[in-house]
């Protein structure tokens, strides 16, 4: 069961990693969870804030419809079982960005129970990891703590800003898989739309639970690390936190269950409170809310109007447009980059475009430092200068030179082909001409290529595609060069 | 000035549709009533320019001929309800200096009906308690005094928690009073002020704006004279409200049309439920004597009574207790001083808390909220909320049943009459027993009603209940009309104002 | 006195107290509200005399009872993803004990 590649070695053998993450994903609604405020990002402090969120007295939350239908559409994206009966509970505790004195959140009846999704890994392997559940809950507001030696600030624009906090099982076994997952993860919200997937505006965040064991035994004690905001820092998080209680272990310690804080200057975890002043949540109902009932046949209309999801387009990329499963996962990472590949491709050779894609439009923008949607090439462009190289218009080579064009000014291939005079030349009248002048030029080499230096042919070969400034066709100028030279 | 001060709320509104009397004059006459018993420590707050200024408005509203259900009516706010630019404390230290920027939809509903703010009253805090002894402000002293007996001469409890409400209107420094009812809060100081005071269906009023006690449990109703005062006053009070997620979106029956069935037809073929588990040892004899009257008076109107068993009522105070400060020690976690009301500064957030926490709640509040804090943590919630949320559904189950056979259930209201201030047994558990009797309609989400029936033997009063099904406020004000009607009571508190 | 009616009987409670000082202190600590040392004996007693009063419950059999989500039985009702409210932070911190520049102001906290 347990892959042996991914064991990790420490220095008194071998240690399995155990890795559950609860991933904090920001509905994209207009509104909040409970009340009317605004959910977006980038106010004032304490602008986006209702009479309800600063928990003024007498005040109640009153559910945000949009928001229940976006954790129905998740789970349904997840292939989860959707509970048409959830309840709504109050986690009571203190804490300045806190105001309620508790978060609603859904503890034992949450509106999404258990879904899995297939991760793919570099080597193109893939693995289904298992979801536990997905509850709708209220974000808490923000402290500041260095406006002021002595004071906090509180700021409670994301107070009660909704939340669908999704809870994998234990299955992942390196933080390779962990990253691989909330990639996968964020890339089914953004499909399904339900999440922007923002992770550097806070919009996606990770809670790390792992933990380490010898192949085979029971599970070792787990250490939590919160709120972890991108990729990178889940990855490193999970590596230090993964040698940090290797090391305890083997010099005879015990792994402290605990709640953690990554510290992204160090690459470090360090511990933020110990299981002893953990939280006494005292969960119960919340008496203001009544139990949430969705109706089986709106969940049935929101499944029959799901997008197309990762998967989905990742498999029908290779059966419609025979792409690779590399090139096909590379291209419905996000659906805006494989829009704009299914507009290039559309009615041209599929595979080269998707090349031409992945390699040379992507290194272009990655140096360029530009997203997709900024790309001064434009899908139509890369597909008729695709459809150029396969009509016999311009090598792949001069297709290149084309594309450096195209990429500084946005001109359509055709035009920058035209003005630059790159056509091709495939008129046998003056590739014979070309031929007769360079075999003129090197009788000797003639007469040791008859004598049996066949290796010399590429050499005539390249002195004809010189002489003709790479214009020549290739195909051509090797059918004539060998009439030539062995008639 | 007495004669405008006897007028019940129906009887004032057609002194000002026909004129015979204005709004400033009535407002002034209630604003001079209030000065005249201040004695009581009824109002917390007296707001006489805005009242002022109202009854103007409302003047000028009946002279367009635009006037509201309650146009030109003096009210009493209890402090449980946020009134916008006032200060509202729930009666508490912690909630000192509080001024909502917003308005309850109750008192809002009041308003746009043309009522009149007198000020805010004293309460218990956080309307926990049953004597209106645990407020920030002092007790209430009821303005009706002992005749005879051990109690005469003492200063009288007027119940709790809506203590002051009950305490305005015997004493008639206001014509109508809201008051907050989450076990008995509103039906047992009207009971011993000799006043109606109805509970309603849970969910007929929004709690939105009206500082949350226990959530599942709150419910606001009125407190007047008479009964027809109390469908003018739950018809206005009532509501669905979109910013409440448990109000009810059903039409409230017509309560007037109610009142005059009961005067034109009686309660013929109406079926009353005796429940046998409201006898309890050691009640009163007279308590069991009025109750019997009570029954009597209505089969002489034409009902017909009979003995139905509700098994589980033992059960419902302890089930109370457990989900009632389960409820309130997280809805008063608000109360942190970070965003409002009074703080005691620390050293940390967590020692600001303690300290402000710890000075600005009062000793019942304090020993609600550990109980709730207690029952709600870690190895106890099964033992103690769930099994009182399942005792809940027994008892709601209870009621469901009698309901299938009666139209409504007559009880007491109280077990006993008025209690001395101050003089209670230190007991928090016998405080508690007041509330045996009207407990049970909260747990259960139903309407009950208490009704003055008659004096006790040392010239108190004391209140009839009765209970109906959910939504089913129109049977409740037919019988009270009944039971008032029989009841003839029309005595008048020794210390109301004339 | 006959078992179906109200207890009014404190016998419930023994000598012993059920809620000590130490759960006292730890609930308190999670109430987030100062006792006084010099009220915990008051606190231990008045506690423990209703803890001891509700667990009567005990004796209600409630094995095969659903506990009661909501007294009304409606769903729940929603709301349209609209923005309302907000923008009038003046309005959010006007009762504050402590504000700066907009924002609520509390002793330091460490994390
Ligand atoms: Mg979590
Ligand atoms: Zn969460």
């Amino acid at each position: 069961m347990t892959d042996v590649s991914s064991l990790v070695e420490g220095r008194t053998g071998k240690w399995e990693v155990v890795i559950g993450l609860e991933v904090h994903a920001q509905v994209s609604s207009q509104a909040k969870l409970f009340s009317g405020a605004s959910a977006a990002f980038g106010a004032g402090p304490n602008e986006h804030v209702s009479l309800v969120d600063a928990a003024m007295p007498g005040m109640l939350p009153v559910i945000n419809q949009f928001c229940v239908e976006q954790a129905v559409k998740t789970g349904l994206g997840l292939n989860a079982e959707i509970n048409l009966f959830s309840i709504f509970d109050r986690k009571n505790y203190f804490y300045a960005d806190l105001p309620q004195g508790y978060q609603i959140s859904q503890y034992k009846q949450p509106i999404v129970g258990e879904g899995s999704i297939t991760i793919t890994l570099a080597d193109g392997s893939t693995r289904d990891i298992g979801i536990e559940r997905l509850h709708l809950e209220q974000d808490a507001g923000k402290s500041m703590h260095d406006q002021h030696p002595s004071k906090s600030y509180i700021d409670l624009n994301r107070s009660g800003v909704a939340l669908m906090e999704i809870v994998s099982r234990p299955d992942m076994r390196s933080a390779e898989e962990a990253a691989a997952y909330v990639s996968k993860l964020r890339a089914i919200l953004r499909f399904l739309g339900t999440c922007d997937g923002n992770m550097e505006q806070g919009s996606l965040r990770a809670d790390c639970n792992v933990s380490v064991r010898r192949p085979g035994e029971e599970l070792g004690t787990r250490t939590e690390t919160k709120n972890l905001n991108s990729i990178r820092f889940i990855a490193q998080a999970i590596n230090s936190e993964v040698a940090r209680q290797i090391e305890i272990i083997e010099d005879g310690g015990t792994i402290d269950q605990e709640t953690r804080l990554f510290d992204t200057s160090t690459g470090q975890t360090r511990t933020m409170r110990s299981k002893e002043d953990a939280h006494d949540y005292r969960y119960f109902p919340d008496p203001d809310l009544l139990p949430l009932e969705l109706d089986a046949a709106w969940v049935e209309t929101l499944r029959q109007s799901l997008p197309e999801l990762p998967d989905a387009l990742r498999t029908r990329l290779m059966d419609e447009f025979g792409l690779s499963a590399y090139d096909a996962g590379l291209i419905s990472e996000d659906r805006d980059t494989a829009a704009w590949y299914e507009a290039a491709a559309a009615g041209r050779d599929a595979k080269l475009v998707a090349n031409w894609m992945t390699v040379e439009l992507f290194g272009a923008l990655n140096r360029m430092g530009l997203d997709l949607a900024d790309s001064p090439v434009r899908p139509d462009q890369l597909g008729q200068l695709v459809e150029r190289i396969s009509d016999g218009t311009i090598s792949g080579r001069i297709a290149k030179d084309v594309f450096a064009i195209m990429l500084e000014d946005g001109a359509d291939p055709d035009q920058v082909i035209e003005e630059k005079g790159f056509k091709q030349v495939s008129d046998t009248g003056a590739i014979e001409a070309i031929i007769d002048t360079v075999l003129a030029e090197n009788t000797d080499k003639v007469d040791e290529y008859r004598g049996g230096k066949d290796k010399l042919f590429g050499f005539f070969v390249g002195q004809v595609m010189k002489a003709s400034k790479g214009q020549a066709n290739p195909g051509v100028v090797n059918d004539l060069l060998r009439q030539k030279l062995n008639g | 000035m007495s004669d405008i001060l006897a007028m019940t709320a129906v009887a004032a509104r057609q002194a000002l549709d026909n004129k015979s009397i204005s709004a400033v004059e009535l407002t002034e006459a209630y604003i001079k009533a209030g000065q005249d018993t201040a004695e009581n420590n009824a109002y917390v707050l007296t707001t006489p320019d805005k009242a002022i200024d109202m009854a103007k408005a409302s003047d000028a509203r009946i002279a367009k001929g635009d006037a509201g259900l309650l146009e030109g009516i003096p009210i009493g706010v209890k402090d449980m309800f946020c009134t916008k630019g006032v200060e509202t404390t729930a009666s508490s230290r912690i909630l000192k200096g509080f001024v909502p920027t917003y308005e309850s939809t109750v008192t809002q509903n009041l308003w746009q009906d043309g009522a009149v703010m007198l000020g805010k009253i004293n309460c218990d805090e956080f309307a926990m308690g049953s004597a209106n002894e645990t407020s920030a402000f002092g007790a209430v002293i009821n303005p009706w005094t002992a005749s005879d007996g051990p109690l005469k001469g003492k200063a009288l409890t007027p119940g709790g928690s809506s203590g002051g409400s009950a305490a305005v209107m015997a004493a008639r420094s206001a014509l109508l009073a809201p008051g907050t009812d989450t076990g008995g809060s509103i039906r047992q100081p009207a009971a011993f002020c000799g006043l109606v005071g109805l509970k309603p269906t849970y969910g007929r009023c929004s709690r939105l704006g009206i500082v949350a006690f226990a959530s599942s449990l709150d419910q606001a109703g009125p407190i007047t004279r008479d009964v027809a005062d109390c469908a003018l006053m739950m018809t206005s009070m009532a509501s669905y409200d979109k910013g409440d997620s448990t109000s009810i979106d059903a039409p409230m029956p017509d309560l007037m049309a109610a009142l005059t069935k009961a005067k034109n037809e009686g309660v013929k073929g109406m079926r009353i439920g005796i429940p046998d588990e409201y006898t309890i040892d050691g009640m009163p004899e007279q308590i069991v004597t009025l109750w019997e009257q009570g029954r009597q008076w209505l089969e002489d109107a034409g009902a017909t009574c009979v003995p139905v068993s509700l098994p589980h009522t033992k059960y419902a105070l302890p089930a109370y207790y457990i989900i009632a400060p389960a409820e309130a020690s997280s809805n008063l976690a608000r109360y942190d001083g970070v965003r409002y009301g009074q703080r005691v500064d620390g050293a940390t957030l967590d020692e600001m808390y303690a300290k402000t926490r710890g000075a600005g709640f009062g000793d019942e509040v304090k020993r609600r909220i550990l109980i709730g804090t207690y029952v709600l943590s870690a190895g106890y919630y099964d033992a103690y909320y769930i099994k009182a949320q399942k005792i809940r559904r027994l008892i709601q189950n209870d009621f469901h049943q009698v309901f299938s056979g009666v139209d409504a259930l007559l009880t007491p209201s109280t077990p006993s009459a008025a209690f001395a201030l101050g003089e209670e047994d230190k007991d928090p558990v016998s405080m508690f027993l007041n509330d045996v009797f009207t407990v049970p309609a909260n747990l259960a989400g139903i309407p009950a009603i208490s009704v003055p029936a008659g004096l006790s033997s040392d010239g108190l009063p004391l209140g009839l209940q009765l209970i109906a099904p959910a939504l089913r406020e129109d049977t409740l004000i037919e019988g009270a009309a009944m039971l008032e009607k029989a009841a003839g009571f029309n005595h008048v508190a020794s210390g109301a104002a004339s | 006195m006959s078992d179906k009616n109200p207890d009014f009987s404190l016998d419930h409670n023994s000598d012993h107290n059920v809620i000590d000082k130490t759960t006292i202190q730890k609930i308190a600590k999670l109430a987030r509200i100062e006792i006084a040392p010099e009220r915990e004996d008051t606190l231990c007693g008045e506690l423990s005399t209703i803890i001891s009063w509700v667990e009567q419950l005990g004796e209600c059999d409630t094995a095969h009872v659903e506990p009661l989500a909501s007294v009304t039985g409606h769903s729940l009702p929603m709301r349209d993803d609209v923005v309302t409210s907000g923008d009038d932070p003046d309005a959010v911190l006007s009762n504050a004990p402590e504000e700066a520049s907009h924002f609520f102001v509390v002793p330091k906290v460490v994390e």
